[in-house]
């Protein structure tokens, strides 16, 4: 277990990606952390900020992610119909697809931006999750479009 | 210009009887000084001022921007001269409380359509003959059939654009942005006391008129109009950098459409899209 942990780490000579999870408290947090305990290894390019919900989660929080230089922003709460308030994740699902199809519309890579739903009980989930977006957002490179906003380059 | 004789006389008496009779503190309706080259919106506050009020084809504003503002609610009770669409936007802020009913006296203006050439949102107007006000002054003018189709067709032709080609467009289009918010004080629905660009504490968008921030106050004014905008037109009328912001707002609409079957303001009633759910709402691209 703890060679394959060693095997994932990161080779500082590769580019490294900055993905951006927000957890929700009562699901996907306690995923990541049951991923944790069960000694589920996944890659360490994601920096998780636990919120109590999938509807705190404004579409300014991702668009702030990306200033701050995240290739990849996900947010995560519970399925449908398991939200500790009943409704918070249905409410976000509205929300954060509408601001998907935004971004889209605004010509912003969708590819970066992920929702998903993972339990209190799927640390695989969340650990195979994890791994697949790396290594998507690693063949995507760099967000390109952000960082060239960043340093005045794109516009006339 | 193109005086609608029949209304504006008609408007004038209605709006001096209501003034008299103290059932209103003040009209809100559309005046035209000499020499403006557009009928702009004007405050009459005694019966024998009435007369000043126009209409015609130039009254473009839509005056339910006032009707939130503190100032406007400290004369009392308000008339208000209202096209269809501008009742639309009149829906939501009585939807979300803003304004009580109470407080209003809607004069509803028959009205086929306003400038030369016509306005996009008037070539898909379905609300000519506008509904639920308490009084209409003028005769009721035919609707004519609307071509859906053109209902969202700036989004539409963006739509067709590659990605990148979009971004291109954005990119440039949102540069030119200089900040100065008449899109956010135009709009009859950004109501709020302290809006989301001029808080420090965090400060969630950037200030400067530099893309960065640009982007992030064009996402944001975007977003919290979605399921909201009426489609009046305003933001992109007033901006002086001419950006297409109603092609933004017009993607938004469609969507709730789309997914929703909802568009905003037909009624005082509805719920907003994002004040509520279904449990078998669209859910393509959730991993």
């Amino acid at each position: 277990m703890i060679q394959k942990a060693k095997n994932e780490t990161t080779d500082p000579s590769e580019w490294q990606p900055r993905i951006v999870a927000f957890l929700c408290n009562w699901c996907s947090y306690a995923g990541a952390d049951l991923a944790g305990m069960s000694r589920l290894a996944y890659p360490a390019a994601i920096k998780i900020v636990r919120v109590p919900c999938s509807g705190r989660v404004d579409p300014m929080f991702v668009i702030k992610s990306f200033e701050q230089g995240a290739d990849l922003v996900l947010v995560s709460g519970c399925h449908p119909g398991d939200c500790h308030y009943t409704s918070g994740n249905y409410h976000a699902r509205r929300k954060l697809l509408a601001f998907r199809e935004l971004m889209t519309f605004f010509g912003i890579d969708p590819r970066r931006f992920k929702i998903s739903w993972v339990s209190a009980a799927e640390g695989a989930k969340w650990s195979n999750l994890v791994k697949e977006i790396t290594d998507e957002v690693k063949a995507l490179g760099p967000f390109e479009t952000y960082s060239e906003i960043l340093t005045g380059e794109t516009g006339p | 210009m193109n005086v609608n004789s029949t209304v504006t006389e008609s408007l004038q008496s209605a709006a001096a009887t209501l003034l008299s009779e103290g059932k209103v503190g003040v009209v809100i309706g559309y005046g035209r000084d000499a020499g403006a080259s557009i009928s702009h919106p004007m405050f009459i506050r005694k019966p024998e001022d009435a007369e000043r009020l126009v209409f015609d084809d130039c009254c473009f504003g839509n005056l339910a921007v006032y009707l939130p503002r503190d100032k406007v609610r400290s004369m009392g009770k308000i008339g208000i001269v209202v096209k269809g669409c501008d009742l639309r936007a009149i829906n939501v802020l009585l939807r979300e409380h803003v304004v009580k009913r109470d407080d209003l006296v809607l004069i509803g203006v028959p009205c086929t359509g306003q400038g030369d050439p016509l306005l996009h949102k008037c070539s898909v107007c379905e609300q000519h003959n506008p509904e639920g006000c308490d009084m209409v002054v003028g005769d009721p003018v035919e609707q004519p059939a609307i071509d859906a189709t053109q209902r969202y067709k700036d989004a539409a032709s963006l739509d067709d654009k590659s990605l990148e080609e979009r971004w291109a467009f954005w990119s440039g289009q949102l540069s030119k942005c200089i900040r100065c918010y008449a899109c956010r004080n135009v709009c009859p629905l950004c109501y709020c006391k302290r809006c989301i660009t001029e808080k420090t504490i965090p400060q969630w968008i950037d200030t400067s008129a530099h893309l960065r921030g640009n982007v992030a106050w064009n996402v944001a004014r975007a977003f919290h109009l979605t399921g909201r905008c009426v489609g009046c037109g305003e933001c992109e009328r007033a901006c002086p950098m001419d950006i297409p912001l109603g092609a933004i707002n017009q993607k938004m609409a469609q969507l709730m459409d789309e997914w929703y079957g909802f568009h905003s303001g037909l009624s005082p009633d509805e719920k907003a899209p994002f004040t509520t759910f279904k449990v078998d709402d669209p859910e393509t691209g959730i991993l």
